[in-house]
């Protein structure tokens, strides 16, 4: 082995290879590879059931892999799921710290299971930190939603650990406190944390420096946001103007239009192949007032046509 | 839109009719489905009524008979062994242990190896011979004096019976010898003795194995158990973790039971006080092991109640709190000993009743000590690491 590749092993906290796991017969997640660089945030994207938290619950040891193996942080994730476990924060897609235990309670409990010396030191700092001072004693199942994820981000990042491993953690908080959980996610990966999140929304998607798209448990893209919009190989037009919605009927399923989708006040026509996408298009182009541009597909443009390409392929 | 869209919402705002019926029916057909998914509360069905059948309908024999006895034999002779049999032929007693001394004998008695002993004096059959009438002693455990009470009140006639024959004497009435029964440790045949020292080990463990058997479950529907899983902590350390508070709290309800009985029912403890406390806390962990094994093998709250309830009634059955536990048939008797309430109420009752010292309870502390073990390695085994 050169110098060259034991110093890039010490820069990826998570590499994984042919990773597959099965339910009662069916696949969940099938031959997933992937790499996350240490200090960096890793994206996670895709629909429900896609096998994002199956494919979590294997690297932090929640769930034996039926195939495949991998290191997390440097450990083997078949066999030292007890030294991952020490190293890796993982916070859950429903809340599951203890309902009937205070803030600082659960802050507690966390810190002396990890066997921080000063558990309640740790546990008031980190109150501190989240914001929660104040709220010290109230109970954890009263608060609110976006006090309770706060709270799940400050228990999972008590112990110190090197990687958060983050199941949807903004699902169902409201948009200011999604910016804000966001803005402490980019301080813990400036001070060299490595974090691993799985979201719905596209904007966080955008606030990844990574990301992977898995769809039917399989990994359908990976990279930089513009890299995977540039490998996406789609075409888009934006489309403005009056009655887009006759205008998406009309479209829907003709030849080379592959994905209609309205945004806002305007109309986003797809297509794989751009040739016969502007053939179809083309008689449309001047009429009625509508204005036609080509443009760059969005992120959600290029995930939905995945999404309806694995369709075809996986099921 | 359309006409009927427009006349439709009056329509829903009505009460429709049969609503009751429709809705309770709606409630019915759910919760059908429900149980019928519910496998294990589907065998409990089926499990409980038929389990308490049997265990009422075979074991349970309020006049007990072929209770083990002891015999200390200081003559061998042909009346002596005449005396035995007659004994035997009652159905009443079997021997199943010969002693040759007395402390022996006592010592049998107050471990409850035996609930009888018979003792044929030196010179015995000598003493018939010449009219002395000499005396024959049967000691009872009358702790339970169901068990003890119907083989001593038919202890004269029927003997004199079955004597009669054999002596060759004429006439019945005048016995060669007297009988000297003696109830041993409750010679007023009070029950409230022999119940309020079961009672104890009985609440016991109805309240450690709630308190235990639904831990595990519900921090699984809680969604407690996936952060917990993914922390490092042991299967061992969470059920020591979950296990001792609950000693603490077994042992003041322990006392308080123990309390109640002494002062309020004026109980005895004739034996240690401290040994008292020793072996109920065992008896204590004991159950709280079982209960935390129960919540790790059921699925959900309910059916760790229903195992737990499954337990519970043959424990009360089984154990000799409720019936003499010499009177059940051998298959039932097996079944009991793995229950821990029937240890744990030979240990109270001789403790309190008899002033048992740990010599004569070394049986029924190390079947305590097993079953924990056993219990604990098989939570520990079932304890799911992962959420595979």
């Amino acid at each position: 082995m050169s110098s060259v590749s034991t110093t890039s092993a010490a820069d990826i906290a998570i590499k994984v290879d042919g990773l597959s796991k099965s339910f009662g017969g069916r696949e969940v997640v099938h031959d997933l590879s992937m790499q996350v660089k240490r200090g960096s945030i890793y994206g996670f994207l895709g629909p429900n059931g896609s096998g994002k938290t199956t494919t979590i619950r294997m690297l932090c040891g929640l769930l034996t892999p039926d195939a495949g193996e991998g290191t997390c942080l440097g450990y083997d994730i078949r066999r030292d799921a007890d030294k991952i476990k020490r190293l890796v924060g993982y916070m859950t897609q429903r809340f599951s710290l203890y309902q009937d235990l205070s803030v600082r309670e659960n802050l507690e409990f966390v810190a002396r299971l990890y066997g921080m010396r000063d558990a309640r030191g740790a546990a008031r700092d980190m109150i501190r930190r989240i914001g929660l001072s104040g709220r010290e004693e109230q109970l954890a199942g009263e608060l609110s939603g976006g006090w309770k994820q706060r709270l799940a981000l400050g228990a999972c990042t008590l112990p110190n650990p090197q990687l958060l491993l983050l199941d949807e953690p903004t699902a169902g908080v409201d948009p200011k406190a999604r910016r804000d959980f966001w803005n402490e996610i980019h301080a813990l990966a400036a001070e060299g944390l490595t974090v691993l999140v799985s979201t719905h929304y596209m904007d966080e998607a955008e606030r990844c420096h990574e990301i992977a798209y898995i769809a039917y448990g399989h990994l359908l893209a990976h990279g930089t946001v513009d890299e995977v919009i540039a490998k996406s190989a789609l075409s888009t037009y934006t489309v403005s103007g009056d009655d887009l919605n006759g205008l998406a009927v009309e479209l829907a399923g003709k030849p080379g239009v592959d994905m209609v989708a309205p945004f806002g006040t305007s109309l986003h026509v797809s297509g794989r192949d751009k040739s016969v996408l502007e053939t179809t298009i083309a008689p449309y182009r001047d009429k009625r007032g509508w204005r036609w541009e080509d443009s760059e597909p969005s992120l959600e443009d290029v995930f939905i046509d995945l999404m309806n390409r694995s369709k075809d392929n996986f099921q | 839109m359309s006409a009927t869209d427009t006349v439709h919402p009056v329509d829903e705002a009505r009460e429709p009719a049969f609503g009751f019926w429709r809705r309770s029916y709606a409630m019915l057909v759910k919760e059908f489905i429900q149980l019928r998914r519910d496998r294990v509360s589907f065998a409990m069905i089926v499990m409980i009524p038929v389990m308490q059948l049997l265990l009422f309908g075979y074991a349970i024999n309020t006049t007990p008979r072929h209770l083990p006895t002891a015999v200390l034999i200081q003559e061998d002779s042909d009346l002596a062994r005449s005396v035995l049999k007659a004994l035997e032929n009652t159905k009443y007693f079997r021997f199943t242990r010969e002693v040759h001394s007395v402390a022996e004998f006592d010592d049998l008695l107050q471990s409850g190896k035996v609930l009888f002993g018979v003792e044929i004096p030196r010179g015995f059959e000598r003493a018939v011979r010449r009219g002395d009438r000499p005396a024959l002693l049967v000691a009872a455990d009358a702790t339970d004096p169901v068990a003890a009470g119907s083989a001593l009140g038919t202890l004269g006639a029927v003997v004199q019976t079955a004597l009669a024959h054999d002596l060759h004497i004429g006439d019945p009435p005048a016995m060669p010898f007297e009988i000297r029964a003696h109830a041993r440790y409750n010679p007023a045949a009070e029950s409230r003795l022999n119940i309020v020292p079961g009672l104890v080990g009985t609440i016991l463990t109805m309240t450690m194995l709630i308190f235990t058997a639904l831990s595990v479950t519900r921090e699984i529907e809680r969604g407690t158990m996936e952060s917990l899983l993914s922390m490092p902590i042991k299967p061992v350390e969470v059920m020591f973790g979950k296990i001792i508070p609950y000693v603490i709290v077994g042992f003041v309800q322990a006392s308080l039971i123990v309390g109640i009985g002494v002062l309020l029912f004026g109980v005895p403890i004739l034996g240690s006080v401290a040994l008292l406390a020793a072996l109920t806390t065992l008896f204590i962990t004991t159950n709280l092991s079982i209960g935390y094994t129960f919540s790790t093998i059921v699925q959900n709250q309910l059916q760790a109640m229903q195992m737990s309830m499954m337990f519970f009634l043959p424990s009360i059955l089984l154990s000799g709190f409720m019936f003499p536990f010499a009177g059940m048939p051998v298959w039932a008797q097996y079944l009991g000993e793995g229950l821990p309430l029937t240890h744990y109420i030979r240990i109270v009752r001789a403790i309190m009743l008899k002033g048992a010292a740990p010599s004569n309870l070394q049986y029924d502390t190390i079947a305590l000590i097993v079953l924990m073990l056993v219990a604990m390695t098989i939570a520990v085994t079932r304890f799911r690491r992962t959420l595979d």
